[in-house]
């Protein structure tokens, strides 16, 4: 890295702090702090939602799963993403806006009650800080090992960046930022996308090099390149499951978990200006999500050409056990391409990335500190407006410095147990099956009962650990792998033990909180629930606009493209 | 409240600028090979500058409405 590359790297940062800077003054109580005053056009809260979810440990683990699966994880941008953004906007955005709940949490309190609330909002907040600490320690351990900067400067610089910026502005000041980010990651990565497949010689060459490889690997020629094809087996294809696994485990229950119900996500089209710009937020974030696999998988299919090409002087690094690190595969392919001037581009756009994750992560845990839990056990709302909401701007602000505190602290345990944090984090990531359970009974049944979705809620977290705990992907060394119980089921890989965690931890939520529902008694009115359930929300008059710019014209638009892209890449 | 195309357009096409002109300056040297013999830098620093002045455009263009 030149003098230019850091020249680079500073100006970003000059401006993400000037844009908190700037927003500082509009910061007049909790509302504005935590919520952006649901001020946010619908074109910026869309570009944000999306760039949430490009923290820095989806961009590298992505290029990493090209190499490693091929076209195959696509899936997580396509059948994994837009139908559940498209039924959130059409389906779930008019209950989640419409109720004036300011966070996911607080929905299940007014749909359901106190203790379910109560236990999402525990579950969640532990759950930010937690990912947040996961990721800093993923981004310094890269710096360190790719670039030689010292593991505790670049983890301390980057959390205090994300600390002033989001201290200053908040929410809105995440936001802004996130789509920034968002431009800086696709300007940052396209001369790699470009450049790598220049060099094998296009998408034929590309396609040419990948087959005697994949052939060597024992898969059909092509395999790398398609998305479904080879899913009539699991054996058949690297990621070793099969359609079903892939379309109800990750297109069902993975990805509405995460899309519909992850609070994180759901929170910047919570802050949106308006009913309608809410439910077009999703399907404003679904036309960029659909297009950044070429941003980061296929330049991970071409690491896999480039590797077995010795010409090309291409390696990752190892691990101590001598194992190829696939997450590194997107730094060297800047290092690989890049000269000095847009490499400072390049590595800028990897620190976006990881900033957009982490101010994701502390403004939606902020919100559901101050509001769901501060707010509700701690210090109640005094009725006196004004001062409260200076109050909980003030908690919020301080709730700001803890969680990137506590962010920092796991991102040390992260360094010193890192398989227990693998652990947390595979099982925290399978919580939002069982809560997308409770909320899709709870918006389209109005018989589903507090006492049930509590219990469902347990109970999927419950069956989630249980089967975790019983099955071992293949070659599972450890036991954060899975089988700390014992071994009922050996999957061949660990992706699929996970889709299958999804489905057992969701399906036996669901059952659970039907049956109970029919067992216990509701407290809520039908008059308390109105807005919250469908059958008892009175429909609303769409406005006069074209068609194409109505939630279900967009929602028509994005289903074609996906529908289009998924026949292409077949 | 502040309209994010105004810190966008400035960044880029600030960002832009230096990218291209590096770009232009260092145009024989050799850190070109990496990039297999193109001018990367010069070919994103205009992209950058272009993206950068497009929100500007747009930026400016809703004020004076």
């Amino acid at each position: 890295m030149g003098l230019i590359d850091y020249l680079i790297m500073i100006i970003y940062f000059a401006f993400v702090l000037g844009i908190g800077w700037i927003l500082r003054r509009f910061m007049k109580n909790a509302n504005a702090f935590l919520e952006a005053g649901r001020s946010m056009p619908a074109w910026v809260a869309g570009l944000a939602f999306i760039s949430t979810n490009l923290g820095a440990l989806e961009v590298m683990g992505m290029t990493g799963s090209g190499l490693k699966y091929g076209m195959m994880t696509t899936h997580f941008y396509l059948i994994g993403a837009i139908p559940a953004m498209i039924f959130l906007s059409l389906f779930m955005m008019p209950f989640y806006y419409g109720s004036k709940a300011r966070s996911v949490p607080e929905f299940l309190k007014l749909r359901y009650d106190e203790k379910t609330r109560g236990l999402n909002a525990v579950m969640f907040t532990f759950m930010t800080v937690l990912a947040s600490g996961i990721s800093m320690y993923a981004l310094a351990i890269l710096m360190e090992k790719v670039l030689g900067w010292d593991f505790n400067l670049s983890l301390w610089i980057s959390a205090i960046i994300v600390l002033i910026y989001t201290y200053l502005g908040g929410l809105s000041s995440a936001i802004y930022n996130e789509v920034l980010q968002f431009f800086i990651i696709v300007l940052g990565l396209l001369p790699i996308v470009f450049l790598s497949l220049h060099d094998v010689g296009g998408w034929s060459g590309l396609k040419e090099s990948l087959a005697p490889i994949t052939q060597a690997k024992g898969y059909a020629s092509d395999t790398w390149l398609t998305t479904w094809k080879y899913t009539g087996q699991a054996s058949s294809n690297p990621m070793g499951v099969e359609w079903f696994g892939i379309l109800f485990g990750l297109g069902f229950v993975l990805s509405f978990g995460y899309w519909c119900t992850n609070f994180l996500i759901v929170q910047r089209a919570f802050a949106a200006e308006s009913h309608s710009a809410a439910r077009k937020v999703p399907l404003i974030g679904a036309l960029p999500k659909m297009f950044i696999p070429a941003l980061i998988v296929i330049p991970g299919i071409i690491s896999l050409v480039l590797l077995n090409d010795p010409s090309k002087g291409f390696d990752l690094p190892k691990d101590a056990a001598g194992n190829p690190v696939y997450d590194y595969t997107i730094i060297m392919l800047l290092k690989q391409y890049l000269p000095t001037g847009v490499l400072g581009l390049g590595i800028t756009a990897l620190l976006a990335s990881f900033m957009s994750g982490m101010a994701g992560n502390v403004s939606a845990f902020n919100t559901v500190w101050t509001y769901d839990i501060y707010q509700s056990y701690i210090r109640p709302a005094t009725g006196n407006d004004e001062a409260d909401g200076k109050h909980y701007l003030l908690v919020g602000r301080i709730a700001t410095v803890c969680g990137i505190l506590a962010s920092i602290g796991a991102a040390y345990i992260a360094s010193k147990f890192g398989n227990i944090m693998d652990f947390l984090q595979t099982i925290f990531s399978m919580i939002n099956a069982p809560l997308f359970a409770v909320i899709f009974l709870g918006m389209f049944w109005k018989r589903t009962t507090g006492h049930a979705a509590f219990t469902g809620l347990l109970t999927g977290l419950i069956v989630a650990l249980l089967h975790h705990g019983l099955t071992i992907p293949e070659g599972a060394s450890t036991l954060v792998k899975g089988g700390w119980l014992g071994s009922l089921h050996v999957y061949p890989v660990e992706m699929a033990q996970n889709f299958w965690t999804a489905i057992f931890a969701f399906s036996s939520a669901t059952i659970v909180t039907v049956v109970l529902s029919f067992m216990t008694k509701g407290t809520k009115s039908d008059e308390d629930l109105k807005g919250l359930v469908y059958s008892l929300t009175p429909r609303t008059l769409q406005e006069d606009v074209p068609w194409y710019q109505r939630p279900a014209g967009m929602a028509v638009i994005v289903g074609l493209i996906f529908i289009v892209l998924s026949i292409l890449f077949w | 409240m502040l309209d994010i195309r105004y810190p966008i357009g400035f960044m880029f096409t600030l960002l832009g600028l230096i990218i291209a002109v590096y770009g232009l300056a260092t145009g024989s040297s050799g850190i070109y090979q990496k990039s297999l013999g193109l001018n990367i830098n010069l070919i994103m620093g205009l992209i950058m500058l272009v993206f950068g002045l497009v929100m500007l455009f747009f930026a400016f263009r809703k004020r004076k409405k």
